[in-house]
């Protein structure tokens, strides 16, 4: 037992050794420090893990071409807006000069503000919130704003005459999915659709849907806005299946991901509408590729938030060679640069073409209409 | 016919709950602790079943046998670690240790497994069963879940009051010093409580993942959480009363969702719970037990 005991001790010793021997390759003044917080652990960290994943791709691609070089650290804040502010001193402390804001909008909501205080200049890939942003000029987003989306879902079911009589069923205790149904009903009343029932869902009530569905069906709804994420939409699909309801279904970004759940029947998910800035399916060149060195270096299919922070390094990288910017600048100086730049410049990524942002951080890219057929998402444009 | 489709999808929520809940009110009735790490024991036996069906196509049988044995070992090594030595210290460091146990269990699992959700097929089909002419429907997961519920639930009280180890089992629970003068190993003992506590972890999993299907580490601390609840709420320690409790736990829930309001059934469910234990302390069939001074 003593000696175990000793064993132990003697490993964890030689792992804290370890771990303090990964220290940074590079001397200061050689790169540029980008951190970053997002959720590595925990019931999100499937999108912090992505977004990690995705802008690692980036700087490595990067750093290998000569030219501008990155460090990027990655710290876990567990979608959690205190740990997310313990995560962010710890990168102030590493001496970060450029940010990637924090990867989902709780704990983005908390960091920016000390983006904002401390003049680090941040884009978040895929924190959606407005408040992220707002009254904060140098925090900038790389994925649609929620309004945005909610109102161009309406936008696109009205033009398209999907559905009559339209149900919705969101996640009441989650800002992403409460800005996307509330710019979604603002907007589907100006256009006169009907909406005959709404129902809500929070964390800790997010296994049973039969209430919501029956109450959908009826209601007569032909079709059901779904502004969540994959994990809950999923089960929707399922239960309403097995109940025998088939509306039409339309998602938005967060369904992204939903086909490459294991062991998902995509028969399930035939005939999903959805907008999304992302579709790993893409014939594009830059796309194809992304995809590929994604399923060889981490074995899945990239979704949005990886393909948006792979774009957001590529946008820094971008706007830090057009303003000249040298790796020796103090933060304050790279951050006046990067909010000249970025209010300026067009940027063409991954998740879409002439990009452009406006004095409040939020950009300006349209979003594309997508529908699951037999298992691949296809076109609806 | 609304109603009683309602009454139906809370019974089907209860009885997930209430097979979660004779886990707790097994181990806490005997053992004495909270053990927090029962929620993510079930998440373990739902992921070693999804990798034995889904990934090496076993019979379902197989993979829930498999998740009961995996679970029963977990729950034994579990119990040796980190429960045994702290058997004389004071409960409050057994419940924190339940509670650093259950970080453990889910971020093992995520590191193993990833927190990429998967897709759970039911191991029981997903057909439903069609009464009135089609008018409503119950699923074979729910009538599975109510039936494995009374067997689990019968079988429990038998071996408690009629078996050695259980018998030892109630002589642990009321007093472990007495229990240890009359000859009966309480270390033992505890783990035999452990072992079928983390076996009907397994059972729930599997069950609580063919009813609602994506799997994630985090799959079992929420329904453990509520089915803790339903355990208090029926009494807890009582085995009968975890089947009350949960089932009217589900049916609370989904009323108050479908007549008050989707955005405060929460708030009712648990304002139920506080108006019960402030009329009833000890739960719906909790026994009141007088402390001998």
């Amino acid at each position: 037992m003593k000696n175990t005991k000793k064993l132990i001790s003697f490993i964890m010793v030689v792992t804290m050794i370890l771990a303090l021997c990964s220290v940074s390759a590079l001397a200061d003044g050689e790169a540029f420090k980008l951190g970053a917080t997002g959720p590595l652990t925990g019931g999100a960290a499937i999108y912090g893990n992505a977004a990690a994943n995705g802008a690692q791709i980036a700087v490595d691609e990067i750093n290998a071409e000569g030219g501008i070089q990155f460090e990027l650290k990655y710290e876990d804040d567990a979608h959690d807006a205190e740990k997310a502010v313990n995560a962010y001193n710890a990168l102030k402390d590493w001496g970060m000069q450029i940010s990637l804001g924090s990867v989902t909008s709780a704990p983005a909501n908390a960091t920016s503000a000390e983006n904002f205080a401390d003049r680090i200049f941040a884009l978040t890939p895929s924190a959606s919130a407005p408040t992220v942003i707002d009254g904060k000029d140098n925090v900038f987003q790389m994925c649609f704003a929620d309004p945005n989306q909610g109102g161009a879902s309406a936008q696109y079911i009205s033009d398209m005459a999907l559905g009559s009589k339209i149900a919705i069923i969101w996640k009441n205790d989650e800002d992403y999915s409460t800005g996307i149904r509330n710019s979604f009903v603002t907007k589907a009343e100006e256009l006169g659709l009907e909406i005959v029932s709404e129902t809500t869902f929070a964390a800790g009530n997010d296994t049973d849907f039969s209430v919501q569905l029956t109450e959908a069906q009826n209601a007569g709804a032909d079709l059901v806005f779904l502004p969540m994420y994959y994990q809950p939409a999923s089960l929707i699909l399922s239960q309403a299946a097995a109940m025998g309801y088939a509306p039409k279904w339309f998602g938005v970004d967060g369904m992204d991901g939903i086909l490459t759940m294991e062991g998902f029947d995509p028969t399930m998910a035939e005939g999903v509408m959805l907008l999304t800035p992302f579709n790993a399916d893409s014939e594009d060149e830059a796309t194809v590729a992304f995809v590929e060195k994604y399923q060889e270096l981490y074995n899945e299919v990239p979704n949005q938030f990886a393909a948006d922070a792979y774009d957001c390094v590529y946008a820094l990288k971008q706007a830090l060679e057009a303003a000249g910017a040298t790796p020796d600048m103090t933060n304050e100086e790279l951050n006046d640069l990067m909010i000249e730049q970025f209010t300026s410049m067009t940027f063409d990524g991954l998740t879409g073409d002439g990009m452009t942002w406006d004095s409040t951080g939020a950009v300006s890219k349209s979003p594309k209409g997508m529908v699951i057929e037999n298992g691949v998402y296809v076109g609806l444009d | 016919m609304t109603f009683l489709n309602y009454l139906l999808s809370g019974i089907s929520l209860g009885s997930i709950y209430a097979i979660i809940a004779l886990g707790y009110t097994m181990v806490y009735g005997i053992a004495k602790m909270l053990n927090f790490a029962h929620g993510d024991v079930i998440m373990v036996g739902a992921y070693i079943c999804f990798f034995a069906v889904a990934r090496y196509h076993m019979p379902p049988v197989v993979g829930v046998l498999a998740a009961m044995a995996v679970c029963t070992v977990l729950g034994i090594v579990v119990e040796r670690l980190a429960y045994k030595p702290l058997r004389a210290a004071p409960s409050l460091a057994v419940l924190i240790t339940a509670i650093g146990v259950s970080y453990f269990l889910q971020n093992g699992a995520q590191l193993l497994w990833t927190p990429n959700p998967k897709v759970f097929s039911s191991v029981v089909g997903t057909g439903r069963l069609a009464l009135f002419g089609g008018q409503l429907t119950v699923s074979y997961v729910t009538i599975t879940t109510i039936v494995s519920c009374i067997v689990i639930m019968v079988a429990l009280t038998w071996f408690t009051g009629n078996t050695k180890m259980g018998k030892a089992m109630r002589a642990c629970s009321e007093d472990k010093g007495a229990a240890q003068l009359m000859g009966i190993n309480v270390n033992s003992t505890i783990s035999v409580t452990f072992a079928i506590g983390s076996a009907l972890a397994a059972v729930a999993g599997v069950l609580l993942c063919s009813a609602y299907p994506t799997l994630v580490p985090t799959t079992g601390s929420m329904p453990g959480i509520k089915a803790f609840t339903a355990a208090v709420f029926g009494g807890i320690g009582s085995i009968p009363g975890a089947f009350v409790g949960g089932l009217l736990l589900g049916v609370i829930e989904i009323f108050a969702k479908a007549y008050i309001s989707t955005q405060l059934s929460d708030a009712v469910v648990f304002a139920v719970l506080i108006v019960v234990l402030l009329v009833k302390p000890t739960g719906l069939l909790g026994k009141k037990v007088s402390e001998k001074v």
